[in-house]
């Protein structure tokens, strides 16, 4: 329910608005009430023109707050606004969002909320856009197109403004030039890169992340008023004098009746015209130049600026009681003076320096491409003689001693409701850098990030520590200057466009028969194949019996492969692998582990040679880039005069394992010609063959300790070889399997796998397989075999972990101790973790690998697993558990 | 985002290049002849120095060269 929309704004003028079209009235919903304003409002200025103040509640000290600035520094109108087309967004400024028909707002007190349901899309719709410049300008009043139109025409000029419209017809006319309107820099980073964001308001609202590469960057942005510190400076209806000069200009919108201007500066001078121009009642000027002050505010009892409390100095610097008096006044317009705003400036690394006659920080020298011209080069028009103001100090009441509390209504970060006391605490504190004061007062820590408090803060601080206002100096700029969503930097990289998504030829059998896919990488990876209602762990058990008993199937299309060619291929490799491949026979295949100059384990694999100068290498599924990157790494840098290339042909194979002691068979009824006794085909060797009218290649390798053919054909005939190798192997009760049968197949062997039992800080003799790293040939990180760590003897070693219960499965990552260890005195001593724990049918039992402190020495002993709702003992042994002699590589002899 | 001048392709993003370190840092011509603390040199111990600095990059997202460029790790400006 919605009640009638209130007939006509209260507060708009007549006539006049430049920002507003008439003819074009809206509608829309503030905190439920039903409202009305016009094509160009802002949410903030139609409130006003509806006559309501009290826009928001403070966060912390629950204090009824209004519109105080027209702008994005803006620090307490801040509005959840519910756009039309379903999206929510938290935290917006409402002076910066534009009225669409059916908007909903509401006040907020400190937090918004994110409307959409777990797993929901966001409506919104942002995305992002590259572009190259010439010149940027960032800002679009009469300095910024001034600097624009000193371009030459042919110039790739791109202007921004954060306001609704730039006007510059003459500009628009320019093939190279592009305006960008409602759009706001975030940052300036290194060699004129500036992001932006583009705000498109509509009913299903829109954003843009322009990444901007500019030869120059004209920073052009303007300075911004900032307000007095004084007691209630807080109140619905007082506002910055030049926000009121906006809404009476830009939206015809009167802020109140009767004004009361408080300054230190000639700006307020335009105001006072706009205000008499609008029939609004100046009751007074408080000028601090002719030593008057607003002391205090009084409020009516919807907390509504009612009155005005205004004193002289006394020559001690305090508050002259004679002088008190209070004038009546609903809308109090403060100038303290104008901020450059040179935050963009900062950030790109360009220094600041104080200025004296703007009591301001202006640009000092550059950094980078960068130049700042009018207000944000401190030329601030209209200014006259300024005389600082910072902090009007509190009444004195009368038998009360001073203290810090005088100051807790001196509000400065009006988000944050921070206050002068807070900053007096602070330095009472011993805090002096300006740093540690921002931390410790929160002050400029909001998502205004202190846009009207930040210097205010510093000169009252410098004040205080009896330093200069250039020598305390401000708090580091930082991006972005406005916040901004995670659904606008995200842009369109979100669900499944978040990442490519990488599949083999053979996914859509996989995906046609009920697959459960694990992410590896990229690459979507068949975990386990479950039957109707079948479990994982059943369905685990059940692909690994049919490759130790009958016979399985994989897809290895992932795994990494590169061809290698050149007459120092074999050379090459010799110095890559911590074994030898140099004399690798033609036709055969070898293990190989590569180290990196450090001496830890980078990856592994099988390497096979095709010819005298040509071999083909495997690597890991998920190190394939990685690899290919550290042989160019090498061959370019190091060894410029080997003649060796290397080129990655993952995706132009497809790969399936078939294994078990029944493969053989399988692969006779695919290949009937090719002769697969051990003896013709043994292990460790390759063959060309047509497998199903397929002509591909043969590895004789094994991942899982049992009788295994790998079939490599061209990707494109990947589908077709599987479905061949499902359909012979029917007869032979073939099972498809994924990912984690083939960890536990390994695991049961004892076999490691990189970045799971490894992770850069193992050697390899701590995982067993000093046997596979040559004593008599360097190889990369030989020498640091050698290295004193190294050679520890309490290294963390690979063995397997049996739980004394055989149900029990550990948590892979689990600490482990000695079983004597005292668990209640903490730090108890760890010896090491489980690395890989499974279920096992060929063990009937479950086990795991672990990383174990001078693990070798300790087979036979027991360890404890401590673990948040028990504690599990479990058995060091030997990491091979299956079949350790190697009997079953051929078959098993049936 | 630094603009990094590829010997080969021009300036390009940051985004496409992988950071090599400091350059002239060689692999040593016999890693076994090397003592512990030679070695640990070359595996462990850089400059780490402000101001002009050889280093190498590899256009991992473009042509895939390595290259050696100078750069002022103070101001991120590449000399020539």
């Amino acid at each position: 329910m919605i009640d009638t929309p209130t007939p006509t704004p209260t507060r708009r003028l007549p006539d006049g608005g430049d920002w507003i079209d008439r003819t074009r009235p809206l509608t829309f919903v503030f905190d439920g009430r039903t409202l009305t304003g016009f094509q160009g409002d802002t949410v903030a200025s139609a409130l006003l023109a509806n006559g309501i103040d009290r826009v928001a509640t403070s966060t912390y000290d629950r204090r009824p707050r209004g519109v105080m600035t027209a702008g994005m520094e803006e620090p307490n109108a801040l509005v959840q606004v519910d756009w039309p087309g379903g999206a929510s967004e938290p935290m917006l400024r409402a002076t910066q969002v534009e009225l669409v028909e059916g908007l909903r707002a509401a006040s907020l007190a400190g937090k918004g909320r994110l409307s959409l349901a777990p797993g929901s899309n966001d409506p919104g719709r942002f995305d992002r856009r590259h572009v190259h410049a010439d010149v940027l300008v960032i800002g679009a009043g009469a300095a910024g197109l001034a600097a624009a139109r000193a371009t030459a025409a042919e110039t790739r000029l791109i202007v921004i403004d954060d306001g609704p419209a730039i006007t510059a017809p003459d500009l628009t006319t320019r093939l190279e030039t592009r305006l960008l309107a409602r759009t706001t820099a975030l940052g300036v980073y290194d060699h004129g890169y500036v992001t932006a964001v583009e705000r498109r308001p509509n009913a299903r609202t829109e954003g843009r992340l322009w990444h901007i590469r500019a030869g120059r960057i004209v920073l052009a942005t303007g300075a911004t008023e900032r307000p007095i510190a004084f007691a209630n400076g807080d109140r619905p209806g007082i506002m910055l004098a030049s926000a009121a000069g906006a809404y009476l200009r830009r939206f015809a919108v009167r802020p109140g009746e009767r004004a009361v201007i408080f300054a230190n500066n000639d700006t307020t001078s335009a105001v006072a015209d706009d205000l008499a121009a609008a029939g609004i009642a100046l009751i007074e000027t408080v000028d601090w130049r002719r030593n008057e002050v607003v002391v205090d505010t009084l409020a009516d009892a919807s907390g509504r600026l009612a009155g005005v409390v205004i004193a002289k100095i006394a020559s001690d610097g305090a508050v002259d009681p004679a002088t008190l008096r209070t004038v009546a006044a609903d809308l109090l317009l403060v100038s303290g003076g104008w901020n450059p705003n040179v935050a963009l400036w900062s950030q790109a690394r360009g220094s600041l320096r104080f200025d004296e006659r703007l009591a301001g920080f202006v640009p000092d020298r550059p950094f980078g491409p960068v130049e700042a011209v009018g207000a944000c080069a401190g030329d601030v028009a209209g200014i006259g003689e300024l005389l600082p103001l910072w902090v009007v100090p509190p009444a004195p009441v009368a038998g009360r001693p001073a203290s810090d509390d005088d100051w807790a209504e001196h509000y400065l970060d009006l988000q944050r409701d921070a206050t002068v006391r807070d900053l007096r605490r602070a330095l009472g504190a011993g805090l002096t850098s300006i740093e540690h004061l921002k931390r410790y007062t929160t002050i400029g820590t909001a998502a205004d990030q202190g846009k009207t408090s930040g210097v205010l803060a510093s000169a009252i601080a410098a004040a205080l520590l009896g330093q200069d206002v250039g020598a305390v100096g401000v708090p580091t700029y930082r991006p972005p200057y406005v916040p901004v969503s995670f659904a606008q930097l995200a842009g369109r990289d979100r669900g499944a466009l978040i990442d490519p998504v990488r599949t083999t030829p053979i996914h859509p059998w996989h995906a046609a028969n009920g697959a459960v896919f694990e992410d590896v990488g990229q690459w979507k990876r068949p975990r386990y194949f479950p039957g109707d209602g079948e479990s994982m762990d059943a369905a685990v058990l059940r692909e690994c019996r049919a490759a130790r008993e009958g016979v399985a199937a994989m897809d290895a299309s992932t795994l990494g492969k590169i061809d290698l060619q050149g007459p120092d291929a074999g050379p090459f490799l010799d110095r890559l692998y911590t074994n030898a491949f140099g004399r690798l026979a033609i036709g055969s295949c070898r293990y190989g582990l590569m180290c990196r100059a450090d001496g830890m384990v980078f990856d592994d694999g099988v390497t096979s040679r095709l010819a005298e100068d040509r071999f083909h290498m495997t690597t890991t599924t998920g190190n394939a880039a990685a690899v290919l990157d550290w042989l160019e790494e090498w061959l370019q840098t190091e060894w410029p005069e080997l003649h060796v290339r290397a080129t990655s042909v993952t995706e132009q194979w497809a790969t399936v394992a078939v294994v078990g002691p029944r493969s053989r068979d399988v692969l006779h009824t695919l290949a009937p010609d090719l002769a697969l006794e051990p003896e013709a085909f043994p292990f460790m060797t390759w063959r060309d063959a047509v497998v199903a009218g397929i002509a591909g290649r043969i590895f004789r390798i094994s991942f899982s300790g049992e009788l295994a053919y790998e079939i490599n054909v061209p990707s494109w005939s990947g589908l077709a070889l599987w479905e061949a190798v499902m359909t012979a192997g029917a007869a032979y009760g073939i099972v498809p399997y994924g990912t984690e049968a083939m960890h536990v197949l390994r695991a049961e062997k004892g076999y490691p796998i990189v970045g799971q039992e490894t992770d850069g800080t193992v050697a390899p003799q701590d995982l067993g397989m000093g046997w596979i790293v040559s004593k008599t040939k360097p190889f990369i990180g030989s020498r640091s075999h050698r290295r004193p760590d190294a050679l520890r003897s309490d290294r963390r070693q690979l063995v397997a972990v049996l739980p004394s219960d055989p149900d029990e499965l550990l948590p892979e990552g689990a600490q482990l101790v000695a079983a004597d260890a005292r668990l209640d005195a903490p730090p108890v001593p760890m010896l090491g973790h489980v690395t890989s724990s499974y279920r096992s049918a060929a063990l009937g039992r479950t086990f795991a690998l672990a990383m174990v402190r001078a693990g070798r020495e300790r087979i036979g002993e027991t360890v404890v697993a401590p673990l948040v709702d028990r504690t599990v003992t479990a058995t060091i042994i030997e990491p091979v558990l299956y079949d350790p002699d190697n009997l079953r590589r051929d078959g098993d002899g049936r | 985002m630094l603009l990094i001048p590829c010997p080969w392709c021009g300036p390009r993003d940051e985004t496409e290049f992988s950071y090599g370190g400091e350059a002239d840092v060689p692999y040593p011509g016999d890693p076994a002849a090397a003592d512990d603390a030679t070695w640990a040199g070359y595996l462990f111990m850089r400059a780490n120095s402000e101001g002009p600095l050889h280093e190498r990059w590899h256009h991992a997202a473009g042509c895939r060269r390595w290259f050696v460029a100078r750069r002022d790790t103070l101001t991120s400006e590449f000399l020539t």
